[in-house]
């Protein structure tokens, strides 16, 4: 098994990593210790406090609010989605492509879908209005939750690390 | 005298056990169910106390299947083997169980083995019987084959007179004899159109085909030639293999071989969970996808008045992981089989999803059934991918195979994302069409059928850390590749005016997906020659990630009465290249003002007429794209300007850079003003965007008053249809009145197979293998 170092999980996160380590890490078996350093670095890129619990996106975690200890959705700039088991998307903004002139803003008219087939969901934050998703579904289609990780399985079995505090 | 002996008819003894087939596969699997392990192995015991001599074992075996699919393809003259390498070979246990297979369309693993195990459930060993030297061919889909063009040649191995295995080849023939040319045919609504079908026909004895085969087969198919090639290629890495078990079997002993030949299964069982565990993070995974089905529309033409209807394919999926490194894949909301040619066999699904695996959790050389056997696969009856009649076609399953399966690629990258494992995540991959067809008489005076096989090399999806790769990849092949043009040139009645990237056709982000590429090509010396475009056009199937846009829609361009021929000889422009922006189009301007010509998202047609000079674009689609685009690096946008692969109104929309152009046409980004104006984009966001629950209102209205096209209607009431779990789901999402129904009936579209539908299974002396929950 191979072993990087905190620079380098952190070079990866910023997409800076050299290719002959990236291509190490494709090749040879897993680093369980990466999800702690992932953790790390990405904790001294976030502007907030709280403590990261698991990162779902370029700049969305799940996170501990340090007051309160209970885990959270929460974007890059702080603004908190509600509580981490929630599907974060209901309670983001969003901008729906739902007809041809709104569909020809990102491609042109022959390369984007007809929008009585399909519709595209942009999610932003409510506060600085990064796009976090981008939903591709027909009309209709309930929201889509994601994902539900088992986190609490996950730190304790996986990567034999302590369960961050979590207020009920 | 005249009838058979009891050495024909009677109890085989294959195995030398007094043990039928069925009763030896039987305790196979209850061995397995009982223990949780393969066959009952709890421990490895030739592996634990010999480790080299089972390493040494694994690689004189999967080497020499390797070298058998190499060595195997130079015979074959179709490009689509030759140049795509669109074949394999796979070694199996007496019981059907994969133990290893080559490089090449590994879908097959599970396929064949399905044939095999059809065999065994139905006494094959009885009649016609299994004997040294016996050859059968399989492309039957409704016993598992993915489309009928995926020929297996499946020949059984003996030793000292007991069955001790199989081995089966397959190539991916040119054309099926179907009802219109290529091997991956539209316009058929049925099984019965779909081309020559053989099921498990004994087509071999004493290693020598049968003459009545090859009379019956070379005749059924358009391309006879290239039929007979391939069927050479499939029987020469069959023996090539089978010769190689013999001399493993000479030099270790059948014992040590046999012990293998089930550990190395339980192995491959064990890695799957150990990858799961090492790879990816406890918990549910929910994605899903969609294609179009545009039949309404004239270029489409069919048999049956009940197939012209638009509608959409729907793949959900639950990916469940648990902590104890065990899985299951749900598919349940399906959408129900339809009347084309895009159905697809259970196993045609899951074993299609090991071709997939392998580009991402499971990147080794040992993949065999291990990895199903480590898998709980929920797949409903009636859905497009498990289908509960037996009229259902399957020329094309690889229309929607292709994007059903991209949402567990999504979604272990999510699991590997949130890991810190960046380097594995992929956003997913490109639809891989379109799927140039045709047939008629070709430049050599011969009734020909072509299918090229570019789409082996379409734009890959991005990851977390770079983009995507451009013109490179296949999920069904991962060692597809797109082809020489003179090779293309010499196989098809067809001249390339351009061989470009495809502009614009990555989904954009901070990472972009890869573009895919098109080709114009030019009929020439043909006669009475025909074409039809199969792709997605008015849906995407392939989702972007975290913030990444899906990867561009298809369209097709196609023009006739060019005047092309004339324009040669006076030495006017010509249509060359790339057709960069498909709504400012520059072909027309290099072709007669009065040629017909078509562009629109109509990517999916049946044969139509070409003459010499018309022109056929083949668009290849690109990937899907990661996070959000206005994180995307200036330096990268100006490389993809420079390069033609962004069109530079897009490179100021979606990524808000701020570009110019110098003198000499090259773009470069100005940093401080795109930063700038990427805060305006994000306020603009703001400004139009609003939160999601007030936006759920409104669209629950348009779902209470019905307001929605009719393909999306029909689309949910065939999957209503076919659970009630996911009708119960979608009502409870959009709290819907209790009363609230979408059935087909209410639908002005026909229904034809909405109620009465006829599984294989019915049939008599027929037993199906079924290898899901269903």
């Amino acid at each position: 098994m191979s072993r990087y170092t905190k620079e380098q999980v952190a070079k990866l996160a910023d997409g800076k990593l050299d290719w002959d380590t990236t291509m190490r890490m494709l090749a040879m078996p897993k680093d369980n210790e990466r999800f702690a350093l992932f953790v790390e670095a990405l904790q001294k890129k976030v502007s907030w406090d709280d403590k990261i619990v698991l990162p779902l996106g370029p700049h969305l975690y799940i996170a501990q609010n340090a007051k309160s200890k209970q885990w959270v959705t929460k974007c890059d700039c702080g603004h908190e989605f509600g509580d981490y088991r929630e599907n974060w998307k209901l309670n983001a903004v969003v901008y729906v492509r739902d007809t041809e002139e709104a569909m020809t803003e990102v491609y042109p008219k022959l390369m984007a879908p007809d929008t009585a087939w399909q519709v595209y969901r942009e999610y932003y934050c409510p506060s600085c209005g990064t796009m976090h998703d981008v939903e591709a579904p027909t009309p209709w289609y309930p929201v889509i939750h994601d994902f539900e990780p088992d986190i609490e399985a996950f730190y304790e079995e996986w990567v034999g690390l302590p369960v961050p505090e979590k207020a009920a | 005298m005249n009838m058979m002996t009891h050495k024909e008819t009677g109890f085989a003894n294959l195995l030398g056990t007094g043990q039928t087939l069925k009763q030896y596969r039987d305790a196979i699997l209850e061995r397995t169910k009982e223990s949780g392990h393969y066959n009952g192995l709890e421990t490895l015991a030739l592996r634990e106390a010999d480790p080299i001599r089972y390493e040494k074992l694994f690689s004189k075996l999967r080497g020499g299947l390797v070298h058998a699919r190499e060595t195997a393809k130079k015979i074959a003259a179709s490009p689509i083997v030759e140049q795509e390498g669109e074949l394999c070979f796979t070694l199996y246990n007496a019981a059907g169980d994969c133990i290893l297979t080559s490089t090449g369309i590994i879908i097959h693993v599970g396929t064949m083995g399905a044939a095999i195990k059809y065999m065994i459930e139905n006494n094959w060993e009885a009649n016609p019987g299994i004997n040294p030297g016996d050859m059968f061919t399989n492309n039957d889909c409704s016993i598992g084959n993915v489309h009928p063009c995926d020929i297996a040649t499946i020949v059984p191995i003996f030793h000292a007179g007991k069955l001790i295995g199989w081995v089966g080849g397959v190539t991916h023939v040119i054309d099926t004899g179907a009802v219109t040319p290529g091997s991956m045919s539209t316009g058929q609504t049925q099984r019965f159109g779909d081309g020559y079908m053989i099921t498990c026909r004994k087509t071999g004895v004493n290693d020598t085909p049968l003459r009545d085969w090859l009379h019956e087969s070379q005749r059924s198919v358009r391309t006879p030639k290239y039929w007979i090639l391939d069927e050479k290629t499939r029987i020469a890495g069959c023996h090539m293999v089978r010769q190689l078990v013999e001399e493993v079997i000479a030099e270790d002993g059948l014992e040590a071989y046999e012990q293998f030949a089930f550990e190395v299964i339980e192995e491959g069982r064990r890695g799957l969970s150990t990858r799961l565990k090492a790879m990816t993070l406890p918990g549910k995974y929910r994605k899903v996808a969609f294609v179009d089905v545009p039949y309404a529309h004239e270029d489409v033409q069919t048999s049956n008045a009940f197939a012209k209807l638009d509608t959409i394919m729907h793949a959900p999926v639950e990916m469940e992981i648990r902590k104890d490194g065990t899985w299951r894949l749900d598919f349940e909301g399906a959408s129900r089989w339809g009347w084309h040619s895009y159905n697809a066999h259970q196993v045609a699904f899951t074993s299609g999803i090991w071709v997939m695996m392998t580009q991402t959790l499971v990147p080794t050389q040992r993949i065999n059934d291990g990895a199903y056997y480590g898998t709980e696969f929920h797949m409903p009856k009636g859905g497009w991918n498990n289908p509960d009649d037996r009229r259902t076609g399957h020329a094309y399953a690889w229309h929607f195979l292709v994007s059903a399966w991209t949402t567990m690629w999504r979604g272990l990258s999510q699991a590997y994302f949130s890991r810190g494992y960046l380097e594995e995540v992929n956003a997913g991959n490109a639809n891989t069409s379109n799927w140039l067809q045709g047939g008629g008489i070709n430049q050599d005076g011969e009734i020909h059928a072509v299918n090229s096989f570019e789409a082996s090399s379409c734009g890959t999806g991005a990851s977390a850390i770079k983009d995507g790769l451009n013109h490179a990849a296949a999920i069904w092949n991962p060692e597809g590749d797109m082809g020489d043009i003179e090779i293309w040139e010499m196989a098809e009645p067809l001249l390339y005016l351009g061989r470009n990237a495809k502009c614009n056709s990555g989904g954009y982000g901070k990472y972009r997906g890869g573009c895919g590429f098109e080709t114009l090509r030019m009929v020439w010396k043909a006669q009475d020659w025909t074409m039809f475009f199969m792709g997605n056009g008015f849906m995407n199937s392939d989702w972007g990630l975290m913030g990444g846009y899906p990867s561009a829609t298809g369209y097709r361009f196609e023009a006739h009465k060019t005047g092309l021929e004339q324009r040669i000889v006076v030495g006017d422009s010509l249509p060359l290249g790339a057709d960069v922006n498909p709504d400012t189009p520059d072909y027309e301007r290099h072709i007669d003002a009065g040629a017909r010509v078509k562009r629109d998202h109509q990517c999916m047609t049946t044969e139509d007429c070409y003459e010499n000079y018309d022109l056929y674009l083949n668009y290849l689609r690109g990937g899907p794209g990661y996070g959000d685009p206005l994180d995307r690096e200036p330096e990268a946008i100006a490389r993809d300007l420079n390069n033609a692969w962004l069109l530079p109104e897009y490179a100021q929309k979606v990524y808000g850079a701020v570009i110019r152009r110098d003198a000499k046409g090259v773009w470069s980004i100005d940093a401080e003003a795109t930063a700038k104006r990427r805060a305006e984009v994000r306020q603009e966001r703001l400004a139009r965007a609003v939160p999601t629950r007030e936006w759920m209102h409104e669209e629950r209205e348009r779902i209470v008053t019905k307001h929605a096209s009719g393909q999306v209607k029909h689309m949910f009431a065939t999957s209503f249809g076919l659970s009630e779990k996911f009708k119960a789901q979608f009502k409870s999402f959009w709290n819907l009145p209790e009363d609230w129904d979408m059935t087909e009936d209410e639908l002005d579209v026909p229904s034809y197979g909405s109620k009465y539908r006829m599984d294989l299974a019915k049939m008599p002396d027929v037993r199906t293998v079924t290898l899901v929950e269903e």
